[in-house]
């Protein structure tokens, strides 16, 4: 039929810094032929940078680095997440309901590139922002939570989208029992607290400030003391 | 959860900030990990061979005996390291169970040792890979069957009777095992002989022999010498009577005697002699009654008796009872369109044999036996079982196990909120028993808990809680620590604290006394009303599951368990892991033990 392609395409550090991709494809040369897609075989595989710049990056330490990467290379071998695999991992932590909402939000978040995927490198600056950040950066990166739409404004759709997919994940039984509206009336006592000028829009400025004037909020934060 | 779950949990945690500006409260305090931070190798020796893993690695699992303080009894402090007296090369696949998160079935290995070291491990059957199952359910059956067949066996063995036995419990051993006493090895003896006696007989008097003087038709040898041939049938005939009596007077269960298949057959060799004697000599009759001596040929089964391989055929048949009833029933639907197609294409031409569909049958089953067509059917078979394996066995496995770890990861958190709740004193020597990982787990749950104001329970206190709103009783909440053992208390832990935490555990789930009828037709009810289709394998969605399981009891036992439940006889965890229904057990405990300050309906 045809003969067997295989190319290994490999950058090396000199010219490109950044990143190693290992490509490499096996494939039948007839393109034109659907059935024939079965058949290549295209191995992705990412590779981080160094341990050193990763280190330099974020506020971890190489150690933890390293218990990071392990965990990620388990459940990843590929080196990336796509957005199925994110959800599932998710969903494992709250078997109650319904995380899957929650969790391609989250997956907005990580994926700084917005292509579709999240690396180790975002994974771990994520993380380093919100375990090791400033305050000030962990409500930045709240905010671009809830900005879906990424046009630096939380508008009430929005907010109610996040508040829903929250609440979706309490899962059906709950005490006392879910009703109705109650998503909609937390939006509305949040907006209240956040949206200084009225104007129907929280803008990260309005955010920032809001969240450090909230008591309960700081004492909150204590949550990310010792996650790591 | 799965093998790289716990290391995602500081990921899960962080995630939590997006919860933190909608809280109205203050997020609980996180709990203290005082577990050093950076990870290290342990080293596991298996009788000499030495395995070297991450501490995390083994944490992934706290329900097993490497990822619990179990372990620790097993360290031995000159060498440093973990000494295990058991078998390297099975560990080998425990220990990948921890690494890659799946289990899997050596097929080289003998499935009772295996299930032995899953045992020792603490590790449940039921996890094993799907890659595997089918490999190991078979072999599992397959072994028990035998097991089964062995004490069969073993029952019926030559060990010497025990003293003072009656003359009747003599006899019937004597029946069972000839080998016992001479006697019976006679008896044995003369029956087989006769036995075959009688089969060869019926035979021979078919055959024709050399006329009588004067006659020039050929007669079956029945006929001719139908005086010996009538003796030697009585003959044999009373010699299985005489053994019939015997061996039912002295069986010891004289119902189940005469229920076994071997006592059916002797009374069939037997009754058409008698039916034969009391039958008048009626030619109307006689036709009936030739067909009776048909039965006769059965004797030849009372051959199995005297043969074991007989008796594994039989077996044999048995256990393969449902494919043969399947291949019968695909050639019985092949040969009925065959002969139909076969009648109507020959149905114009004259001379057909094929006078009607009955009568193309016959041809359609001569054609298919011959040209091996079963064999086809045998081909069909293997793939048939493949496939039903797959679809259906796999797809209930899984759900199983989905369904058991969601309940699991359910009560498990309700439990902690109990303790948490309760005397931080009594709770102290409670929460040590869970490792690290839950504590993180449930307090995460804590925490989206307090986001939210709305609290998690499981489904029977929420039909019970929906039950009272509607009705509009007040549910009196008050804390009470009785000790409410419940019926099926399958092992008391050597710990009381484990018995407390059960205790608790049952408290938990029980609920404000309401009538049992019309919980009941709650649940029903509310079985009914929802019918969502099911969710992709990655949300777990507690709805589509749950729809599936019966209301009320079984929801109860399983909440007994927490992931993964090693089985009964390991010391670490107590109970079995397939939920045996307790009926009615938990709703007799009625006092409820919610504890904490508010929880109001919110107002937000």
């Amino acid at each position: 039929m045809g003969a067997v392609v295989g190319t290994l395409t490999m950058q090396t550090k000199q010219r490109r810094p950044s990143r190693e991709i290992m490509h490499l494809s096996f494939s039948f040369p007839s393109p034109a032929d659907k059935t024939d897609d079965e058949l290549e075989m295209t191995m992705v595989c990412h590779r981080p940078e160094g341990l050193d710049q990763l280190e330099a990056q974020t506020n971890f330490s190489k150690q933890e680095l390293q218990i990071l990467y392990r965990g990620f290379k388990n459940e990843c071998p590929s080196g990336v997440v796509n957005e199925e695999t994110f959800k599932h991992i998710y969903a494992q932590f709250f078997p109650h309901g319904d995380a899957s909402m929650y969790a391609h939000y989250l997956f907005n978040a990580f994926d700084t590139t917005n292509n579709g995927s999240i690396k180790f490198k975002d994974f771990v600056m994520g993380l380093s922002i919100l375990l090791r950040g400033t305050l000030r950066e962990k409500l930045e990166w709240t905010f671009h939570l809830y900005d879906i739409n990424r046009d630096g404004y939380i508008n009430r759709e929005e907010m109610t989208e996040i508040v829903r997919a929250i609440y979706d994940m309490m899962g059906k039984y709950t005490y006392p029992a879910l009703k109705g509206d109650v998503p909609q009336q937390h939006v509305d006592a949040f907006f209240q607290k956040m949206d200084k000028n009225k104007d129907g829009v929280v803008t990260l400025e309005e955010f920032v400030i809001a969240c450090q004037e909230d008591e309960t909020m700081m004492r909150s934060m204590q949550l990310f003391e010792n996650v790591m | 959860m799965a093998a790289g779950v716990a290391t995602w949990l500081p990921f899960a945690r962080a995630a939590a900030v997006g919860w933190l500006p909608l809280a109205k409260k203050t997020m609980p305090k996180p709990p203290v990990d005082n577990t050093s931070r950076s990870d290290e190798i342990l080293y596991v020796n298996v009788s000499g061979v030495r395995f070297q893993t991450w501490k995390n690695t083994l944490d992934r699992y706290p329900d097993t005996l490497l990822g619990s303080s179990e372990k620790e009894f097993f360290y031995n402090e000159d060498t440093q390291e973990y000494f295990f007296d058991r078998d390297p090369e099975m560990f080998r696949h425990i220990l990948n169970f921890y690494r890659t998160g799946k289990l899997h079935y050596p097929r080289h290995e003998c499935i009772q040792a295996f299930d032995e070291e899953l045992a020792f491990y603490g590790i449940v059957p039921e996890i094993i890979g799907d890659c595997c199952m089918e490999e190991y359910r078979d072999r599992k059956k397959e072994n028990q069957e035998r097991l089964a067949e062995d004490t069969e066996a073993n029952e019926a063995s030559d060990a010497p009777l025990p003293p003072h036995s009656t003359s009747r419990e003599r006899l019937w051993r004597a029946f069972e095992n000839p080998h016992t006493s001479t006697m019976a090895l006679v008896f044995y003896y003369v029956t087989g002989f006769f036995i075959a006696v009688s089969v060869i007989a019926n035979v021979v008097e078919t055959v024709p022999c050399r006329p009588p003087k004067g006659s020039v038709k050929d007669l079956p040898c029945g006929e001719k010498y139908q005086l010996a041939f009538f003796c030697m049938d009585t003959a044999c005939v009373l010699i299985f009577t005489f053994e019939y009596l015997m061996r039912l007077f002295a069986a010891p269960s004289r119902c189940k005697f005469m229920r076994s298949v071997m006592s059916v057959i002797d009374v069939v060799a037997i009754m058409p002699y008698y039916i034969g004697l009391v039958m008048p000599e009626n030619e109307d009759v006689s036709g009936a009654f030739v067909t009776l001596r048909v039965f006769r040929v059965f004797r030849i089964f009372k051959f199995s008796r005297h043969s074991q391989g007989l008796r594994i055929l039989g077996y044999t048949l048995k256990s393969c009872a449902s494919e043969l009833g399947f291949l019968l029933f695909s050639l019985t639907m092949a040969i009925i369109i065959f002969a139909t197609v076969m009648f109507y294409a020959e149905k114009g031409t004259k001379g057909s044999t094929f006078t009607s569909i009955p009568a193309s049958f016959w041809y359609t089953i001569v054609t298919m036996t011959t040209l091996g067509l079963v064999k086809l059917d045998s081909v069909l078979q293997k793939h048939w079982s493949q496939v039903y394996h797959q679809n259906f066995i796999r797809l209930k496995v899984r759900l199983a196990r989905i369904r058991m770890a969601k309940k699991g990861t359910t009560n498990a958190f309700l439990q902690y909120k109990e303790d948490r709740d309760r005397d931080s004193d009594s709770t102290a020597l409670c929460v040590k028993n869970r490792s690290a990982f839950e504590h993180q787990h449930h307090h995460l749950l804590h925490c989206l808990e307090k986001t939210t104001n709305h609290e998690f329970t499981d489904e029977m206190n929420y039909s019970e809680l929906c039950m009272t709103e509607s009705v509009g009783f007040r549910t009196s909440r008050s804390t009470s620590l009785s000790s409410q053992q419940g019926a099926q208390n399958n092992s008391t832990g050597c710990c009381p604290r484990r018995a407390r935490r059960r205790a608790a555990m049952r408290l938990a789930n029980s609920t404000v006394s309401v009538s049992r009828g019309s919980v009941q037709e709650l649940d029903t009810l509310h079985i009914k009303t929802t019918s969502i289709p099911p969710q992709t394998r990655s949300s777990l969605n507690a709805q589509a599951d749950d729809l599936k399981l019966n209301c009320g009891e079984q929801d109860f036992t399983a909440a007994i368990i927490s992931i993964p439940t090693p089985p009964a006889n390991t010391p670490d965890e107590s109970l079995p892991p397939s939920p045996a229904p307790i009926p009615g057990i938990l709703r007799n405990t009625r006092a409820t033990a919610y504890t904490h300050d508010t929880v109001k309906i919110s107002s937000l």
